[in-house]
């Protein structure tokens, strides 16, 4: 999306790319929270975790609170370094279960190679919107004098009152009487 | 001579393209003094219209001066008029174009069968705007061929500005006829989505035309504010509820007009049907974005009027057909019929009871366009209304 509203220009810069990127990031946490939060057995399964299930649901929390961070801030840096703290927390997690005899080693493989990914995704969008940050926007253009009325607003309003509006651009008759609480008024017109 | 060329998804150039010559005898060339982006540009721009081409020249709202006429248009023009040219191609003969329906002329459209096919009926020919209305090069150029030139013009006195003129060929007459679909009562409030340049020519039209209340609604601070200075009441829909405000302003009872002046690419902060709209137009289920369309039905009063000047391409979903048709509300659309109302404009320019030069934020040359139509749809620098002045 591109526009300038207090949000973007809070951080002084309009909406960017990196802002969709961020939005983005944010859908995915909250998702994948509520994955962690609803399904923290069959997760734990499928990485042989077993008994990590609270960890799991906690981690779950956290996901949909950074989320909901990034997606409700007037500025969603804080909230994306947020997640790369997570996202090295959850590699660390991760890693453990790769010790000793899981047999579930290879998925939780594919879950690192998944979370390293999001990570690098998460540090490019953190560092680009840190370094858009301190460039201000220009101050606001003032148009409050463009009235568009030569002769003023007071002169200008009904001017155009003379305009027979032709027929074929009538509003049917049959609603006049509802659209015009005094009844209708303009006598019936020739059609 | 140098023109906008479309090449593809958000790639406009400045190009060097052969001159254009005269190819009916009904033709003429201009030679453009100043023309416009339009926020239809941005459609295609942004490639949500199907049908464009590469290689296509943009634009469809010019003026200039007459450089050649061809025989059979003589009689209505010569070398030297000083003419705005009308985004739509018109006969000024057929069924349609006698009955002031201009945009619709049966004639125009070189493609006719396309538009056909995806509208059951011919429409007219467009300047720069698909091969759907025709594929004729359009005016972001330093020169035009204006085909049926002895129709198409509008002749505009020397003791006026191009800027004050200039959008005699669209915005203006599209705000006017937004407004003079609600066929305004002096006891009307109209609500009006989008505050772009067409919203902007439909607010001051509504007030012009006498409306009681007219309210304007986007999120563009810069838009609003330009609103407001018409003499409109704004909402932001970033940071207000639309539908709330709405029926707060008119005693619970709603807009007993609503006009849409945003169209297919309407934006929606976080709400569901927006994000539906998003997945079915990126899986192309679906050509266009109608949060506007859904939420005027919703909000309009029963038996009131929904007047829709913004563009549709295609097929919409989930309009809530069911509070149309109870509520008993009239539809009115269509592309604008320009020279419908263009003499009674200049006429009201000429008396000074509007400038519509007020919506101009920023004036290029021909070669910066290509930035321009970027900064343009990304509303930046508080830009509103871009003219190129080839
Ligand atoms: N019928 C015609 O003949 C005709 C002629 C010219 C333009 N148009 C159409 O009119 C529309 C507007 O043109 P423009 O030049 O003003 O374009 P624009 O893109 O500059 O303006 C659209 C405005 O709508 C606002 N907007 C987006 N979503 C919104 C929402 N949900 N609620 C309220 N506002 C919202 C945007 O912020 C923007 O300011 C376009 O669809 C254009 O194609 C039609
Ligand atoms: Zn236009
Ligand atoms: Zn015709």
């Amino acid at each position: 999306m591109r526009y300038e509203t207090e949000r973007t220009r809070r951080r002084g810069h309009a909406d960017t790319a990196t802002d969709t990127l961020a939005r983005g990031l944010g859908i995915f946490s909250i998702a994948l929270g509520i994955a962690e939060v609803v399904a923290p057995r069959a997760l734990a399964r499928a990485l042989g975790m077993k008994g990590q299930e609270g960890l799991i649901a906690g981690y779950g929390v956290r996901e949909i609170a950074t989320g909901i961070g990034i997606l409700a801030s007037k500025d969603p840096t804080p909230w994306i370094w947020g997640r790369v703290a997570g996202d090295g927390l959850d590699l660390a997690t991760l890693a453990t279960a790769l010790e000793g005899r899981n047999p579930k080693k290879g998925n939780v493989g594919i879950a690192m190679a998944a979370v390293a990914g999001v990570t690098a995704l998460d540090v490019y969008c953190a560092q680009t919107l840190s370094r858009e940050s301190p460039h201000p926007l220009p101050p606001m253009q003032d148009y409050s004098d463009r009235t568009g009325y030569p002769r003023g607003i007071e002169q200008s309003h009904g001017a155009a009152k003379d305009f027979e509006v032709p027929r074929d651009f009538r509003t049917p008759e049959a609603m006049r009487p509802y659209t015009q609480p005094q009844a209708p008024q303009r006598p019936t017109p020739s059609m | 001579m140098k023109a906008l060329v479309w090449h593809g998804t958000t790639d406009i150039r400045c190009d060097s393209v052969p001159d254009p010559q005269i190819e009916h005898p009904r033709d003429a060339i201009i030679k453009v003094t100043s023309c416009a982006i339009c926020g239809s540009d941005l459609h295609l721009y942004d490639h949500f219209m199907p049908g464009m081409k590469s290689g296509d020249i943009m634009g469809h709202e010019s003026m200039g001066e007459v450089v050649e006429v061809g025989p059979e248009a003589k009689g209505k023009l010569k070398v030297g008029d000083r003419v705005v040219i009308p985004f739509t191609i018109i006969c000024g003969e057929c069924d349609q174009c006698k009955r002031g329906n201009f945009s619709v002329c049966e004639r125009t459209n070189r493609n006719g069968h396309i538009a056909a096919k995806a509208f059951g009926h011919t429409t007219a020919g467009l300047f720069g705007y698909t091969h759907l209305t025709g594929g004729y090069p359009g005016g972001q150029a330093e020169y035009l061929r204006v085909p049926f030139a002895d129709a198409t013009h509008i002749k505009v006195p020397s003791t006026l500005s191009d800027e004050q003129l200039l959008f005699l060929s669209d915005i203006f007459p599209t705000g006017w006829q937004a407004a003079v679909q609600c066929d305004i009562e002096p006891t009307d409030t109209v609500a009006i989505w989008g505050a772009g340049p067409v919203g902007q020519m439909a607010i001051r039209s509504a007030i012009l035309l006498g409306a009681k209340q007219v309210i304007a609604i986007d999120r563009v601070p810069e838009r609003l504010d330009m609103a407001r200075a018409g003499g409109a009441i704004t909402i932001n829909f970033d940071e207000e509820s639309v539908i709330e405000r709405l029926n707060e302003l008119t005693n619970g009872k709603g807009p007993e007009k609503c006009i849409d002046s945003v169209g297919m690419e309407a934006h929606a902060a976080g709400t569901v049907d927006a994000m539906y709209d998003r997945v079915k137009q990126a899986t192309m289920m679906e050509t266009d974005r109608p949060h506007v369309l859904r939420e005027m039905a919703y909000v309009c009063r029963p038996a009131g009027t929904l007047s829709v000047p913004g563009v549709y391409g295609g097929l919409l979903d989930k309009i809530p057909f069911g509070a149309i048709m109870n509520k008993g509300l009239t539809i009115r659309t269509g592309q604008t019929h320009v020279n419908r109302w263009t003499d009674d404009l200049l006429r009201r320019i000429e008396e000074g009871q509007i400038d519509p030069s007020f919506v101009i934020t920023h004036t290029v040359g021909l070669d910066e366009g290509p930035d321009m139509y970027k900064i343009f749809r990304d509303k930046q620098d508080g830009c509103i209304k871009v003219v190129l002045k080839p």
